[in-house]
Order: structure tokens, then C-alpha cells, then sequence
């Protein structure tokens, strides 16, 4: 009880000094900040690959933060800035990589399993229907389950 | 029997990708820079901050460009082998010491050998940034002309130095 109320001063400490680390360098200058955002939130953190650029509170995702904003200082296009990133850590910093032969299974194949879902689906509908239209029952089995149920229902 | 193909198939193809994907390292970022020009740098050198050191210094020479930090634990688990290797005297081993303090990591190099010719000081990553550095530590190969061969992410292992970086230096060295 007592180490879990520690935690969580803990925790509530230590993010609240991230918070303050976070904002520092902020204020200079909105538009470059902004600019600087939808630039890092098209790119991958390394570190935690699950995060964006603009989301990482890892320290090179900071630094490389910084970076973008020094090039936006310096008058670069959003253009020139990707390509920094992409010169240094590749295709796959992007979240949206470009289309070339190594990326086409990676943008055609969930078209490719949609296609073939829908391939599947439609045999399986007409599969379906070919054997709703056979009669299910004949017209002497029809009569002979008619008396069967008259007799249960008396 | 016709009923089960289809679903076992599918169920092979399956099991096939996710075997692979379970033996692919998501670390493992191929790295633009192979077969690259190493990146150009000045920095002080860690023993003697007056004394700066350059790739191009190196030049003529296969060597290794090892990222590190005192501050990182998984050099430390790559430590005693880059130091048995240093020891052997193959090729040069640079350091380059990534987002230290000088203190800290003279320290630590005190306390568990010094395999580095040289380590150039690193202080704000920025030289990190240029070689795509995001994980220490990191280990390049780069050839007589200057090229980054290989890089390695993560700490060396025996089987990396045995399989991959040494026959690729043996290369290169000829």
C-alpha cells in the first residue's frame, strides 16, 4: 500500500518534470513549431518504433526534433527535410514510405487480401444460393411431414 | 478431403509469415548509409580535448567506428570482447563517444579498458545524427577509401565479430 503511494508520487513527479523539460524550447516561434510537428508526425521514432517523431519522449527523438527545427530556421522544404531523415535512417523512418519494388507488397497487399476476400465471399454466396434453389423437400415428403405434424398437433 | 485443403494451405502460408517475422529483428533498421562515404566530422578527442580527430584521418585504413556511452548498458556487455578484440590488433577500433560527460566516460573506460585508438567526444549527438545513430552501441565498418561497409546495431556478440565482422575485414584488408 505504502510503495504503491510512493510510486505514484513518483510518477507523478517525474512526469511532471518531462512536461517542463517538453516545453522549454517551445514559444520561440508558433509557425515553426507547428511546422515542425506535422513534419516529425510523418516520421518514426527508432527508438520506440511504435511512436511518432512528434510523440517520443526518447532523447534522440528530442534531438532529432531539434534538428527539424534548425532546418526550418534555415529555410529548408519540408521536401529537403524528409530527405534528411531518409539519407540517415532509411526508407522506414517514414510512415508513409515511398512506392518502389521493395515497398509494392507492403502498399498492394492488403488490396490483394481485400480481393481475394471478396473472391471467397462471392463463391460462398453462390455456392449458397444454387443450393437454396433445389428443393429441399419433394412433394411426397412435403405431404408425408404435413400428416406428421397434424397428428402431433391433435 | 477437398473441404481441408483450402484451409490447411491457407494455414501454412500463415504459419510460413509468422516463422519469418518471428526471426526477423525489428531493430535491425537496414542502414541507407552502406556503401555510403562515412560522414565527415571534427571532434576533440576524449584523452586530450585540444586534439581533435577526423574520419579522414583514418584514410588508407579498414578500421571500426564504434558508437558508445558510458552511460549504456549494452556496451558494457559488448566491452570485454571489443577489448579482446582491440587487443589482437587487426584493424584500429575508434570510439566515438555518444551524448557522455568526458568525466564519466574517462571513468569508465579506467574501470573497464580502453579498446579505442582514439574516441572522439560526441558531446550533442549531432555527429550520431549524421552517421543514424538510435541505438548505442553501434559498430561501423568502413573500408581503406572511406566507406561505410557494414553497420551493426546493437551490442557485438561472438558470433557477429566471427561471422559477419571479421570475414568482412579480412576482406577488405587485402
Amino acid at each position: 500500500m505504502k510503495l504503491s503511494a510512493l510510486l505514484i508520487c513518483c510518477t507523478l513527479i517525474f512526469s511532471g518534470a518531462a512536461m517542463a523539460k517538453e516545453a522549454a524550447p517551445m514559444a520561440a516561434d508558433v509557425a515553426i513549431e507547428k511546422r515542425m510537428v506535422a513534419i516529425s508526425e510523418e516520421l518514426r521514432c527508432l527508438v520506440c518504433q511504435n511512436e511518432s517523431l512528434s510523440g517520443s519522449h526518447a532523447e534522440l527523438a528530442q534531438d532529432l526534433r531539434r534538428e527539424i527545427r534548425k532546418m526550418i530556421g534555415e529555410g529548408k522544404t519540408d521536401q529537403e527535410i524528409l530527405d534528411f531523415m531518409v539519407a540517415r535512417y532509411g526508407d522506414f523512418v517514414r510512415y508513409r514510405p515511398p512506392v518502389k519494388p521493395t515497398t509494392w507488397l507492403l502498399w498492394g497487399g492488403p488490396f490483394v487480401l481485400l480481393a481475394g476476400g471478396i473472391g471467397a465471399l462471392i463463391a460462398f454466396l453462390r455456392r449458397r444460393a444454387k443450393e437454396e434453389a433445389a428443393p429441399v423437400l419433394s412433394e411426397d415428403e412435403r405431404r408425408r411431414a404435413a400428416a406428421l405434424l397434424d397428428q402431433s398437433n391433435s | 478431403m477437398k473441404r481441408f485443403l483450402i484451409p490447411l494451405v491457407v494455414f501454412v502460408v500463415l504459419v510460413f509469415f509468422l516463422a519469418m517475422g518471428l526471426t526477423l529483428n525489428p531493430r535491425d533498421v537496414p542502414s541507407p548509409l552502406k556503401d555510403k562515404p562515412a560522414p565527415a566530422f571534427t571532434l576533440p578527442q576524449l584523452a586530450a580535448a585540444d586534439k581533435s580527430f577526423s574520419p579522414a584521418d583514418m584514410k588508407g585504413k579498414v578500421w571500426l567506428l564504434n558508437v558508445w556511452a558510458s552511460w549504456c548498458v549494452s556496451c558494457r556487455q559488448e566491452h570485454p570482447l571489443l577489448v579482446a578484440f582491440a587487443k589482437e590488433g587487426k584493424v584500429p577500433v575508434v570510439g566515438l563517444n555518444y551524448k557522455d560527460q568526458p568525466r564519466d566516460a574517462k571513468n569508465w573506460l579506467a574501470k573497464f579498458g580502453d579498446p579505442y585508438v582514439v574516441s572522439a567526444v560526441d558531446a550533442d549527438g549531432r555527429v550520431g545524427i549524421d552517421y543514424g545513430v538510435y541505438g548505442v552501441p553501434e559498430t561501423y565498418v568502413i573500408d581503406k577509401a572511406g566507406m561505410i561497409r557494414m553497420k551493426h546495431t546493437g551490442p557485438i556478440t561472438p558470433e557477429s565479430l566471427q561471422k559477419q565482422i571479421l570475414p568482412l575485414v579480412a576482406e577488405l584488408s587485402k
